[in-house]
């Protein structure tokens, strides 16, 4: 799946105005935890998170993330926003919760991340 | 001897160590720590706005040396929870990597508290974390048990009341998981 499907799936707003939405995307990984999403460490993975603050974006410096997911329409500040733009790290807004947006790209045939 | 005892439980320490390795790990960490690159890095109190910093600068070395990337992903989460850890739990500490052919070997070493029971510690979900951090996304329980699971070799000492050392290794090849 591509990304751009993504976020016409997710009815989503990319934040990042350049951002490459032509990336495959093989697999998602969700939750507010940070240290849950470090349990991501076998292959490159989407992150769908509610968490906006800098450790976020901190995390794709250590697994590797094709981008991240604000649910529940939440919106990052402008300095989150361009630590993600340094990293080439698109950003994605969808008013969708969580649990809609997982099920929604789950159908679409988008799998768990190995963990 | 009750003395003794007492004495005895207020400095406690935990091993974990992949079985093949045993002897190997031990001889190194029972020498002073040493290598080819050492890099060192501040990790003050509760300053998240620096955390991670330093995994990350040892991760980008690491990739820069040709390092497989998983081993990668896995020096980097470990290195990261570590840093966590000591920035949410302390009152501050140092972060010192030791870069070898074929392994690394990253020290933490923090200000206290100190760990009132590792055991308890390392169990998933366990966590001390007070609001603040936790509204951060931390405080899930899981950072010790994260750190065991991408270490080849895990080593915690801690005095209640006094410091806490946290060092692990992990071999860029001959990965067995």
């Amino acid at each position: 799946m591509y990304l751009k499907d993504i976020v016409t799936i997710l009815e989503g707003e990319v934040l990042i105005p350049d951002a490459n939405l032509d990336v495959t995307v093989p697999c998602a990984f969700a939750s507010d935890l940070i240290s849950d999403i470090l349990m991501c460490t076998k292959e490159p993975t989407l992150l769908l998170t509610g968490l906006t603050n800098n450790q976020v974006i901190r995390l794709a410096d250590m697994i590797d993330i094709v981008a991240i997911i604000f649910v529940r329409g939440k919106r990052p500040l402008d300095e989150i926003v361009e630590m993600a733009q340094e990293r080439n790290l698109p950003l994605i807004c969808t008013k969708l919760t969580m649990y809609r947006s997982s099920g929604l790209l789950y159908n679409a045939g988008l799998r768990s991340c190995k963990i | 001897m009750q003395d003794f005892a007492a004495a005895r439980s207020e400095m406690a320490e935990y091993w974990n160590i992949r079985p093949d390795l045993e002897e190997e790990v031990r001889r190194h960490l029972a020498a002073p720590p040493e290598g080819d690159v050492m890099l060192e890095s501040l990790i003050p109190e509760k300053d998240f706005n620096t955390a991670g910093k330093g995994s990350a600068e040892v991760k980008n070395l690491l990739k820069r040396l040709g390092v497989d990337p998983e081993i990668l992903r896995r020096v980097a989460v470990a290195a990261y929870e570590a840093e966590i850890n000591v920035a949410a739990h302390s009152r501050g500490g140092i972060m010192s990597s030791y870069i070898h052919d074929d392994f690394i070997h990253i020290m933490f070493q923090d200000k206290g508290p100190g760990i009132a029971d590792i055991e308890q510690a390392m169990i998933p979900g366990f966590s001390t974390a007070d609001e603040m951090v936790r509204e951060l996304g931390f405080g899930a329980g899981l950072g010790l048990p994260n750190i065991q699971k991408n270490t080849d070799a895990l080593h915690i000492r801690s005095e209640a009341g006094g410091s806490t050392m946290l060092e692990f290794i992990i071999y860029f090849t001959n990965n067995g998981r």
